[in-house]
């Protein structure tokens, strides 16, 4: 059924004839400027900021559940083990199996979607937040303790500041991996760059794949620059330190 | 010698044990002593000897079995923890400076807990960065990363007074510091002392930096107060012959160090011709008198106040001082 999908057209391209077509499409080239140019914000510009709102809603409702876990695990290290289980089982289940298996659970849309790619989130996140929560210096947490604060404002103060090194590095490194993965959510109708590329691989259009691809690495690089230079804001402390 | 400020508080500590389940032995035994309004009390002891546990009973970071502390009269018990701790300055080896706040921030931690304002806070850190020889200009923008041990420390004592507690814990809080830095601080600390007098309880595992620091020595082994003195007491007639292997052979010339000059009865000093003797300011120890004696050569000092000569001071002058020591040394 669906899979027929990526399987490119026999017989040669389909090249489509949008009006008029320069040399550049007519013989399939691997890439065709112009043309792209020209249908950038018809053909490319919705589906960019569907592949950017897919990534966010993923990588942000994976945050959530994955913080909610790692504070949890912060306290009662009992549950660490059962949720970094089922974090990498999810997390080594192939994408396009997960995508089928899910389809049949909650349909061909959009739900189906985040909720695989949030599952593929959680482990980085999960894992990046203890990690930061655990590596807070010993001595500041006796400091704030000695000094009277609560719990809840030694982690709200100390710890959470503390820990956001590691925790924005897993956040970047789920986006990017998000940003990747979104392009598969296309085969389950859920929309994302990966709309162009099956399209292209299927019409044997070269542009329009080359293009969505472009896109979606570019999307990354500037999703991951844009991550560091919120991190530098954040933790303005991290870099000046003293040089022996 | 230490008048107590009308804002000091004493520290009592009333039969206070600690013991910890699955060990037979109590950490702290029975631990009954008193700290003067403005003072500062060393307690010093071996390794294990229960030292910073007595000491963390009274911010109670580690919680009494038995027996009482008490602050002016009231239980530490009585009051809410982190009221009680957010009342009591805590200095501690490892500093525990908060790295991602600036300076300003950390000394400020305390004080926003207690909801002051902005400018108050950055007033207050200000005045106490200069109080502990920082720079406010400079240095309240900065992060703790970015400065030295020993500087890392003066912010750990501007952060532990913020709020101006009558009370400050310190536990080895120059344990970790370079020889040098660690004798700057501690003058500095004593000067800071006499201008700001807080009661202070300081535990140390060195006997040179007990009789330093303090006003009362309390020397602690197996959880138990085997004596408390002033630091001459403890030197002139140490209680056994652990206290006295522990403040060391050289009890004699340590004492050297406690008195000053103007503990001595000077001898008048000459009308004419005393410039030809090596001087020495009345406020020195007797330590430096005498090794100024020994490096001259001489068998006499004058002893001058603000550069003016008040008297002359002899060998057998500081000898006879320290004679009551001579009888109990031979034991």
């Amino acid at each position: 059924m669906i899979s027929g999908l990526i399987t490119p057209a026999a017989g040669g391209p389909v090249i489509p004839t949008f009006g008029k077509s320069s040399t550049c499409v007519v013989q399939n080239h691997q890439f065709c400027m112009s043309w792209f140019l020209d249908n950038f914000s018809s053909r490319f510009q919705p589906r960019l900021l569907e592949h950017i709102e897919l990534t966010a809603i993923a990588v942000g409702v994976g945050m959530v559940i994955a913080f909610a876990a790692a504070l949890l695990a912060h306290t009662q290290s009992w549950f660490e083990t059962p949720f970094s289980l089922l974090a990498a089982f999810f997390y080594t289940i192939p994408a396009l199996a997960f995508f089928e298996v899910m389809v049949q659970v909650t349909g061909i849309n959009r739900l189906t979607a985040e909720i695989a790619l949030v599952s593929y989130t959680l482990l980085i996140l999960f894992r990046n937040t203890l990690t930061g929560l655990r590596a807070v210096p010993d001595d500041a947490l006796q400091a704030a303790e000695a000094m009277g604060l609560t719990r809840r404002q030694t982690l709200t103060r100390v710890e959470l500041p503390l820990a956001l090194p590691p925790i924005m590095a897993g956040i970047r490194i789920a986006t990017v991996t998000t940003i990747s993965l979104t392009t598969v959510a296309a085969y389950i109708g859920a929309g994302g760059l990966g709309e162009p590329i099956f399209d292209g691989i299927q019409t044997g259009f070269k542009t329009e794949f080359v293009a969505a691809g472009f896109l979606a690495v570019a999307l990354a690089l500037v999703a991951d620059g844009l991550l560091v230079i919120v991190q530098r804001l954040l933790t303005p402390w991290a870099r000046r330190v003293r040089r022996a | 010698m230490n008048q107590a400020d009308s804002g000091c508080v004493e520290i009592a500590f009333r039969e206070v044990s600690k013991r910890y389940e699955g060990r037979p032995e109590a950490a702290v035994n029975r631990l009954s002593f008193e700290v003067p309004p403005g003072e500062i009390c060393v307690l010093i002891g071996p390794s294990g000897c229960g030292k910073t546990t007595a000491l963390k009973m009274v911010n109670r970071l580690i919680a009494i079995t038995d027996g009482d502390i008490t602050i002016d009269g009231r239980s530490v018990n009585a009051l809410e923890v982190t009221q009680l701790r957010r009342g009591i300055g805590y200095v501690f080896q490892q500093i525990g400076l908060f790295p991602h706040m600036s300076v300003e921030a950390n000394i400020g931690s305390v004080p926003r807990l207690l909801g002051w304002s902005k400018q108050r806070i950055r007033a207050r850190a200000a005045e106490l960065l200069s109080l502990v020889g920082l720079d406010p200009d400079a240095d309240l923008r900065r992060y703790p990363g970015e400065f030295s041990g020993g500087q890392q420390q003066r912010i750990g004592v501007a952060r532990a007074m913020a709020v101006d507690p009558p009370i400050m814990l310190m536990d080895e809080p120059f344990g970790a510091i370079d020889p040098i830095t660690r004798e700057r601080l501690q003058d500095d600390f004593l000067r800071l002392h006499r201008e700001v007098r807080k009661t202070i309880i300081f535990v140390t595992h060195d006997i040179d930096e007990a009789i330093k620091m303090g006003d009362r020595i309390a020397i602690m082994r197996d959880g138990q107060l085997v004596q408390y003195a002033t630091s001459d007491e403890l030197l002139a007639s140490p209680a056994n012959d652990f206290v006295a292997s522990f403040v060391g052979a050289d009890r004699g010339l340590k004492r050297l160090r406690v008195w000053t000059l103007r503990d001595l009865t000077l001898d008048p000093a000459p009308p004419a011709g005393g410039d030809s003797l090596p001087s020495v300011e009345v406020g020195r120890s007797l330590r430096d008198a005498l090794s100024l004696l020994l490096t001259e050569g001489a068998g006499q000092l004058t002893v001058t106040e603000a550069g003016k000569p008040i008297g002359t001071v002899t060998l057998e002058a500081i000898t006879s001082a320290v004679a009551q020591d001579r009888n109990t040394a031979a034991a």
